[in-house]
């Protein structure tokens, strides 16, 4: 009698077991399936990349080019002139996320751990601008801009940039849990605010910074409309404006070189987020979340 | 009694003169917003309040060159903005936009949200890092390829025709260019939804799942009545998030079909934009205005939402 209730119950365990197993393996099938065709894009645009002009207009294309070629690759290193452009774009997102990084850092710690009259001003300002739809500032900058004849120039590139109201908050939640004895010790050896802030705080930042790093840097290098509107000569084109302006303008419709274009302003992204996705991700559920 | 003494001690306190150590402070903390307070003013404040009063002008780009001379026009712009059929063909663009979107790419991100976090529990970073990936992708480049998949010819079309659909013309119609571009605004931002609603999920404490699948809740029950409460409000703020992206739309039309065809994906964003590259700076402006208005009212909900987490 005991036994066969043990036997019953054991039975029913591995009844269940079974049952999960298959069902975690349809799980797995499903979320394979859908993420194959979610990234699908991405295939077919670095499959296209190595496709001759022929195999890009065939009726029934096939998935992988049948006679690779790296024609479409050697044009932009060649005739476009892709150094420039990528040059633009890195030293304008390496510059807009350095600057972010200084003045999100100091402001997020002055408005954590400082107290002084304004204040709730600054911070109250930050967040009301948190959700100005860009266009809203759009017209005046181009004004502004153009009357300081900084148009086509990099410095009109990466000011507007430099402050996020999102990275403000980012750092100024961040330092607001620092514990103040950490504060409070520093200024007991004779450190002011400033060697405070550069030897105590900075370092136990390193997580935030990364993320706004991060974050400043991916806006920066995707950014498009307004580098489309403020540089206007080839020299100041970033990689996306370069690849709008030949997309719509005699290339058109020459996808094969159209899709390199697109892997080489993509891939050093994704490289990046592949090594550093879990800063990517920390920052948005930690945006989202506090 | 004590309680009363000691607020009014702290009233006193700050009404008292600063004490020198009170300027240190003051000082230091405005030297430290100070590279922020000054970018911040001249790159955005200043536009915001520029652009305001540009709205109750008839600022053109002939008048960059003597900006103060321009006449005032109190409301006629924005009163002049809802005669405009262009205008009011961008609101509803925008309107149908966000109606399409926004529950379309909230509830994609739920169920992927739910599938990684509670159905697998082996390679969740990889199916993380693949759905993410979008989120991090420049527009541009990825509307190379997407154009290319749907042009008439395209990937798209080919497949639908081996199961004898004859696909349509998915840019350049006015029904499916919206829907479209639609696709490709869900595809860019499920990402981010899916991080934040993980997230919230994975602040649900073990407890509460244990205990009711003890009290024989299946998986279903479980998410609808203990999970789905309890992420209600990161799923209102993820809403709210949402929202204010898709309302502002641009990009994606503007890589996609140019606002066309016949201004089937002009959004309000994009009315912007054309207005001001016509010189119409003034209009411009206003029609800006207007699209602020609307995304601050989703904005004070998610104050609301914030406060009552906090």
């Amino acid at each position: 009698m005991n036994n066969t209730t043990h036997l019953s119950v054991n039975n029913g365990t591995t009844g269940i077991k079974a049952k999960e197993l298959l069902r975690s393996r349809i799980i797995y099938a499903i979320l394979t399936i859908v993420l194959i065709i979610w990234i699908f894009p991405f295939l077919w645009m670095v499959a296209g990349s190595f496709k001759p002009q022929n195999e890009i207009l065939a009726v029934h294309p096939a998935l992988l080019p049948k006679k690779a070629t790296f024609q479409n690759y050697i044009r932009w290193f060649t005739e476009l002139n892709i150094y420039k452009f990528f040059g633009n774009s890195l030293i304008v997102a390496i510059v807009t996320a350095f600057g972010n990084l200084l003045c999100s850092s100091m402001v997020g710690y002055a408005l954590a751990k400082i107290h002084y009259p304004g204040k709730k001003i600054v911070f109250g300002a930050v967040m009301v601008t948190l959700m100005v739809p860009s266009v809203v500032t759009f017209v005046p900058l181009f004004v502004m801009v153009t009357k300081l004849r900084l148009l086509n120039s990099y410095a009109a590139l990466i000011l507007p940039y430099l402050t996020m109201p999102l990275g403000v908050f980012l750092m100024r939640q961040f330092m607001v849990d620092i514990p103040n004895e950490f504060i409070e010790a520093a200024k007991l050896d004779g450190a002011g605010e400033f060697r405070t802030f550069i030897q105590i705080i900075l370092p136990l930042a390193k997580p935030p910074l990364a993320t706004l790093f991060i974050l400043t840097f991916l806006q920066s290098w995707n950014n498009f409309l307004w580098p489309l509107v403020a540089a206007q000569t080839q020299d100041r084109y970033t990689l996306p404006v370069a690849l709008s302006l030949y997309s719509t303008g005699a290339h058109a419709t020459d996808f094969g070189l159209l899709m390199a274009g697109a892997v080489l302003v993509i891939v050093p992204i994704l490289i990046l987020f592949v090594f550093l996705q879990r800063y990517f991700i920390e920052g948005i559920a930690s945006t989202g979340l506090k | 009694m004590i309680k009363q003494s000691k607020v009014s001690g702290l009233a006193e306190a700050s009404r008292r003169p600063y004490s020198p150590a009170d300027r240190q402070q003051a000082l230091s903390g405005w030297l430290f917003s100070l590279p922020f307070v000054l970018v911040f003013l001249v790159f955005m404040i200043g536009p915001l309040i520029a652009s305001f009063a540009m709205s109750f002008t008839d600022f053109r780009a002939t008048d960059v060159r003597n900006p103060f001379a321009v006449n005032f026009v109190g409301l006629r712009t924005y009163t002049d903005l809802f005669r405009d059929d262009r205008f009011l063909q961008s609101l509803k663009v925008t309107g149908l936009f966000a109606l399409l979107g926004i529950p379309c790419a909230i509830a994609a991100a739920l169920v992927l949200a739910v599938a990684l976090n509670n159905g697998i529990s082996r390679c969740q970073t990889l199916f993380r890092v693949g759905f993410y990936a979008p989120v991090v992708t420049s527009i541009v480049a990825v509307s190379v390829v997407w154009r290319y998949i749907l042009q008439p010819s395209g990937l798209l079309n080919g497949i639908l025709l081996t199961i004898g659909i004859t696909g349509p013309n998915w840019l350049h119609s006015t029904f499916w260019a919206l829907p479209s571009v639609t696709l490709l605004a869900i595809w860019r931002n499920v990402g981010t939804l899916m991080i934040i609603f993980i997230a919230g999920l994975q602040s649900i404490p073990k407890e509460i799942i244990e205990a009711s699948s003890i009290d024989g809740a299946g998986a279903w029950r479980r998410f609808f009545s203990i999970k789905l409460p309890i992420l209600r409000p990161t799923i209102l703020l993820g809403t709210i998030l949402i929202s204010v992206a898709f309302l502002q739309f641009f990009e994606e039309s503007f890589v996609m079909t140019q606002g066309g065809p016949l201004d089937s994906t002009l959004s309000i964003s994009y009315y912007t934009y054309s207005k001001f590259g016509q010189g119409q700076y003034a209009t411009a402006s206003a029609a800006a205005y207007i699209l602020f208005l609307i995304i601050a009212l989703f904005g004070i909900g998610q104050f609301r939402v914030l406060e009552k987490k906090g």
